[in-house]
């Protein structure tokens, strides 16, 4: 891969969680300060790299290493096993061979095998060493666009799981599930081509990975489906493709192009504009209008909607 | 000869991790000269140069956040793996990431803004093709086009940092930073790792100053390694 990209993701939610924060009982995530939504960078990547195993289950070169419930010592086991079979000991795992060259072998073939490690780079450098990479896709935190509503829906079931609560609470209990009843989502990815193609730092990511991740970000949600995460979806990826390794234009300026609006009975006015005070709450995708503005693009950068 | 430059970075969010509190990450109040000089690598570097950053000014009024993450902490112990060596198998040694799952907490910086104001020394791998006055020029030619190695980052991965070059004899950009916090010790904060000494961390007394850390100035009453 030669050319750098960097993209805009619009996901949205619908009577979901989106991403679930541990310090607040698992409402949906809010920035405290301004009551947008947020979805970290991580629930991202985890939806990234479960749409590859899905998708590519048996392709060669797309493992996925950060599996849920993957044994992660027992595929640096099999790194040593494929580039250094006399090497039995797990002391002598321990620590990167004393040979340079040696050990780039080590990440180049855990680099080669798994799909996420060529993404998103992995620190091989537990128990047994297999060596540290930094991957050329980089995602940040997802923002809603406007603030979000977090809603308690308290639930009642008609079973109880011990004996004691089926006395006491006559066979019944109540829970609760948080939603956002709608949040549009934006995030911004980069995809660095050194770090892909770099003779000694790149991790070999392809132009078919690269469009294997687009594909991702595009599906993710279709086969992330849970009682917890309601209708998500994504709606729009805007990439800008420059012709150079080092890019041809400021990330800011380009994500600056591209705006979500507030639409309602024909009318679009942008997101807190003292046009909109009265409108409904926002409730579905078409009560945004996402726009990309290609007026005086930069030489050399390529804009793809998808 | 100078070749000072002045980079001015922001982001929405910022995470400069204090090493004594690592379990749950606590960030620095500023960005270190450390992660500086990473943003600036990020743009332009070559084993021939090496930056050295001079003065930070903090722009923006220093508030955090926290947010709490699912990681693992995939590690194995020395005496698992010693049992599975006299039971000659791998059996069991391995981790679940179910199972050493963490929930580890980020207390993060929000809304930041910095002006990095720093200038690079030659090293001794530098060839007689690499003069200072190229790499100026190639550093200042990709960050004022938006270029870079990689996106650059305000401390960790997640948090990428947008940048503009402020050419020589622009002015700076507006500090918000609040009176209050204009003028303080920061204690002591990490200068650097000094990959040349068997990656030794080195610490000095930071000092804000009218919203400036003046890096040299901190160095000179003192540091430790």
């Amino acid at each position: 891969m030669t050319r750098r990209h960097d993209f805009v993701l619009f996901f949205d939610v619908t009577n979901g969680n989106p991403n679930g924060d541990p310090d607040a009982g698992n409402l949906p995530r809010l920035d405290p300060e301004t009551n947008h939504g947020l979805v970290s960078d991580v629930a991202i990547k985890r939806k990234i790299r479960n749409y590859v195993a899905l998708a590519r289950p048996e392709a060669p070169g797309h493992e996925i290493y950060m599996r849920d419930g993957a044994t992660l010592n027992l595929e640096h086991k099999r790194a040593w096993t494929a580039v250094l079979p006399e090497v039995t000991k797990d002391e002598d795992r321990k620590r990167l061979p004393r040979d340079a060259e040696k050990s780039r072998e080590l990440t180049r073939w855990m680099c080669a095998n798994f799909w996420d490690i060529r993404a998103f780079g992995a620190v091989m450098t537990t128990g047994v060493n297999a060596g540290q990479v930094r991957g050329p896709v980089q995602i940040t935190f997802a923002t809603s666009v406007e603030p979000v509503l977090p809603l308690e829906v308290s639930i009642t079931r008609l079973a109880a799981t011990t004996e004691k609560d089926a006395e006491e609470k006559g066979g019944r209990t109540m829970g609760r599930k948080h939603i956002v009843p709608y949040g549009l989502y934006r995030t911004h990815g980069f995809v660095s081509a050194p770090l892909a193609s770099h003779p000694a730092k790149g991790t070999g990511f392809s132009e078919a990975d690269l469009e294997l991740l687009f594909e991702a970000l595009g599906s993710m949600f279709e086969h992330d489906r849970s009682a917890a995460r309601g209708e998500m979806a994504t709606r729009k990826l805007v990439v800008f493709r420059h012709a150079g390794a080092l890019g041809n234009a400021q990330a800011h300026t380009l994500f600056d192009r591209v705006t979500a609006r507030r639409h309602h009975q024909g009318e679009t006015h942008p997101i807190g504009d003292p046009r909109t005070d009265n409108w409904p709450a926002a409730r579905r995708f078409q009560d945004y209008a996402i726009a990309v503005d290609r007026g005086g693009l930069p030489d050399g950068v390529e804009v793809i909607e998808r | 000869m100078s070749y000072g430059i002045r980079l001015h970075v922001w982001g929405p969010r910022a995470f400069f991790t204090r090493p004594e509190m690592k379990v749950e990450r606590v960030s620095y109040d500023v960005m270190t000269p450390s992660a500086a000089r990473g943003i600036l690598e990020a743009i332009h570097w070559k084993p021939a140069l090496r930056w050295v950053v001079d003065r930070i000014h903090v722009l923006r009024p220093i508030r955090f956040q926290s947010f709490r993450r699912n990681e693992v902490s995939a590690r194995a112990s020395a005496a698992t793996a010693e049992r599975a060596m006299r039971a000659g198998t791998t059996q069991g040694l391995g981790l679940v990431a179910e199972e050493v799952r963490q929930q580890r907490a980020t207390t993060l910086l929000v809304d930041v803004a910095y002006v990095i104001e720093a200038h690079f020394e030659m090293t001794p791998r530098a060839g007689v093709e690499d003069t200072p006055a190229k790499h100026a020029a190639m550093f200042n030619r990709r960050a004022a086009s938006g270029q870079c190695f990689h996106c650059p980052c305000l401390g960790t991965w997640e948090f990428a940092a947008d940048f503009a070059l402020i050419p020589e004899g622009a002015p700076l950009p507006e500090s918000k930073l609040l009176p209050g916090q204009r003028d303080q010790d920061l204690g002591w904060m990490l200068y650097d790792i000094d990959h040349d000494a068997g990656a030794a961390s080195r610490f000095f007394r930071a000092r804000l100053e009218n919203g400036v850390v003046d890096v040299r100035a901190c160095l000179a009453q003192g540091s430790t390694a």
